[in-house]
């Protein structure tokens, strides 16, 4: 689950870290009543949402007036920002942060995340702050310091001083920086996050050192614990058939082919993808029904496959392991038939049961086609889509 | 031989009243698998599926003796069921369970680091010696005792590798499925170190995906300390960035874990690849000859 730059400030906050004041809007009006709240002579329009790139792609602007304040809250306020990480799409902006401008000496960057490797939490910090840290790790690989936590010891003093000094900081901002660390530490574990990321984080010219930007992701798999955090979910944000498919147990992601896929297990669900790649077919999606996959859940699964415009052939690949084949075969027919499917189905079934299976797709009526096996079941797809 | 399980190990199972424990693990018994106790906190002294519960690991272990545990506790209370398992002296735990929170795997990773258990998984369907042990949730019809090794982190994909090697008489020595969690007990190294040394594996079959690193580093040591024949597969080619595949570990994040990546690596250390999933087991007998 993500959050918005807004929600993780203040959760920054709250935790001493230092950031500038600022105040959430959704009307143009609000926004410059935040601004006459926070006073100043200039202030930072920022637009919410959960992607990326919003500076270059017009989502913040400095305000010298509170009339520039109104006039770019409104124009933000009821888009959809469209950035280089949103998709195409964009994601609506329904909250605009109206910060107080900052006076920026450097800008660094500061991430956290685990480092899969060792199996421990990192930080990854670069004097090439506000840039794209990819950029960065590509072409400049020496400005990127990285260390590992380690779990019982907890941060250390000399791991901050290691990435002070790399960042070239002085002895009043070394000491900022290492309050900062232990503090992102600290809501890093506790609140389950799986990506804190501040781009940048900047040093002022009062030589304070302050995040500007904040990024955070927290882990799923721990929200049943975290649940003033779930509260800041904001699902506008969210890609809406995904989120359906979560709340049926289902696993989907959209891609842009035209062959949808319904796959048991997440591994053979990308290979199956991969096989109509390479059979010369585009997949339109990834979607993993899971192990436990039911009649009513095939049936969930069509209707978000049937969703998409796009679909031109429905590619069906089950491996029935504890699964009986014979009630996926049925939770098929009873699909297609309520459905009215009129894009083909190719279906390739194995395992438990699977004569019966394949018995009951051939006495349906219905035109489902049976593949020989995984190669088979690939071209058939492709062939129909065409 | 195989590896790290067979028709001896004596397996507990945690968490074998609930559901999912009680399901899986009658098949195991059906298959022929020796589980010899079960553990669920505050049901100690009931009997379930024909076997003694305890209330705590070290109770069962001292009772009965067993080796492995296996795990089906709800994620919530799987990282305290992994280290109580450790605890209690079994030399190998298999954790089924999906959805642990990271970051307490992170604590168990390094808790374990001063234990000589071996963990498998989590977010796994365990390990397998077909003839003699099943220990999780795969399906035993598909496995035949034989000649090849098979590691993977997929659930299906090692059902897919089993079920090639089956129809083409190649036949599996053991099938361990590693698991699809980014923070995990043994890798694709650890394994391959076991199955070079069983006389059994006369080659390996190893099913990788996108995310991590663990592939690349399979191949450098794959290159340095494996002999046997290694058929590889990269699922996750068309995989978008950025977006998790189903499984926690399967995310290409910040440009690193790509399956192109994968491959170029593997290939680079003469490993031999095979591009669809279809042709594991047939490039397999290929190579073996």
């Amino acid at each position: 689950m993500n959050l918005h730059e807004y929600q993780s400030k203040q959760l920054f906050a709250s935790y001493g870290i230092p950031v500038p004041r600022g105040i959430p809007a959704q009307t143009a009006a609000a926004a410059v009543k935040a601004a006459e709240e926070l006073g100043g002579n200039f202030w930072v329009v920022k637009a919410q949402i959960h992607a990326g790139g919003r500076g270059k792609a017009g989502g913040v602007k400095l305000a010298r007036t509170l009339a520039e304040v109104r006039e770019f809250a409104d124009g933000m306020l009821g888009t959809r920002l469209v950035t280089h990480q949103s998709g195409p799409e964009g994601l609506p902006v329904n909250i605009v942060y109206v910060e107080e401008g900052s006076g920026i000496e450097r800008e660094l960057y500061l991430s956290m995340l685990v480092d899969r490797e060792v199996g421990r939490v990192s930080f990854i910090a670069s004097a090439a702050g506000g840039m794209d840290i990819e950029k960065v790790a590509e072409e400049t690989p020496e400005k990127i310091f990285s260390i590992t936590i380690a779990p019982d010891a907890g941060l250390q003093d000399y791991q901050a001083r290691q990435l002070a000094f790399g960042l070239g900081l002085d002895k009043q901002q070394m000491r900022q920086f290492g309050d900062i660390l232990q503090k992102l530490y600290r809501l890093y574990l506790e609140c389950d996050a799986s990506l804190v990321e501040v781009n940048p984080l900047i040093t002022t010219r009062e030589g304070d050192v302050v995040a500007l930007d904040g990024k955070i992701n927290i882990d799923s798999n721990a929200l049943y614990r975290q649940p003033k955090l779930v509260e800041m979910r904001d699902e506008s944000q969210e890609d809406e058939k995904e989120r359906e498919a979560a709340e049926h147990d289902l696993s989907y992601v959209s891609l842009d082919g035209n062959i949808a896929c319904m796959v048991n297990g997440a591994g053979l669900a990308m290979a199956t993808m991969d096989l109509i790649k390479l059979h010369g077919g585009e997949p339109a999606n990834f979607l993993d029904v899971g192990g436990g996959a039911t009649s009513e859940r095939v049936a969930e699964a069509f209707k978000l496959i049937l969703s998409n415009d796009n679909v031109a052939a429905i590619l069906v690949n089950i491996f029935g392991g504890i699964v009986r084949c014979d009630l996926i075969a049925e939770g098929i027919i009873s699909a297609v038939r309520e459905m009215g499917v009129s894009v083909a189905v190719i279906v390739r079934l194995e395992g438990t049961n699977v004569e019966k299976g394949r018995q009951l797709l051939a006495d349906s009526g219905l035109d489902i086609k049976a593949a020989d096996d995984l190669t088979d079941a690939a071209k058939k797809a492709v062939a129909a889509a065409v | 031989m195989s590896i790290l399980v067979n028709k001896d190990s004596k397996i507990i199972c945690q968490g074998i009243t609930g559901s999912q424990g009680s399901f899986h693990t009658e098949q195991c018994i059906e298959y022929g698998t020796q589980v010899v106790a079960g553990v669920t906190p505050g049901r100690g002294g009931a009997e379930h599926l024909g076997v003694p519960v305890y209330n705590t690991m070290a109770e069962a272990v001292a009772k009965t003796d067993a080796d492995v545990s296996m795990i089906y506790v709800p994620a919530p209370f799987a990282a305290d069921a992994i280290l109580e398992a450790a605890d209690s002296g079994v030399k190998l735990v298999v954790c089924i369970t999906e959805g642990i929170p990271v970051n307490d795997m992170v604590k168990v990773k390094s808790a374990l680091r001063d234990n000589d258990c071996r963990l498998i998984g989590p977010n796994c369907p365990g390990i397998m010696t077909p003839g003699e042990c099943k220990i999780g949730i795969m399906p035993g019809f598909i496995h035949q005792k034989g000649r090849i090794g098979v590691v993977s982190r997929s659930g299906t994909l090692t059902y897919e590798a089993v079920y090639q090697t089956t129809t083409n008489g190649l036949g599996q020595s053991t099938c361990i499925g590693i698991g699809g969690d980014p923070i995990r007990g043994m890798s694709f190294i650890d394994c391959l170190e076991l199955f070079e040394a069983d006389p059994q594996t006369e080659g390996v079959i190893m099913v990788g995906e996108i995310g991590g690193t663990d592939e690349e580093a399979a191949a450098e040591y794959i290159q340095a300390n494996v002999s046997k024949p290694v058929v590889a597969y990269i699922a996750g080619v068309t995989a978008p960035p950025g977006k998790r595949m189903g499984h926690a570990g399967a995310i290409i994040a910040g440009g690193k874990g790509t399956a192109a990546a994968k491959f170029e690596a593997l290939d680079a250390a003469g490993v031999t690849t095979v591009r669809s999933p279809a042709e594991l087991g047939s490039k397999m007998a290929e190579v073996l000859g």
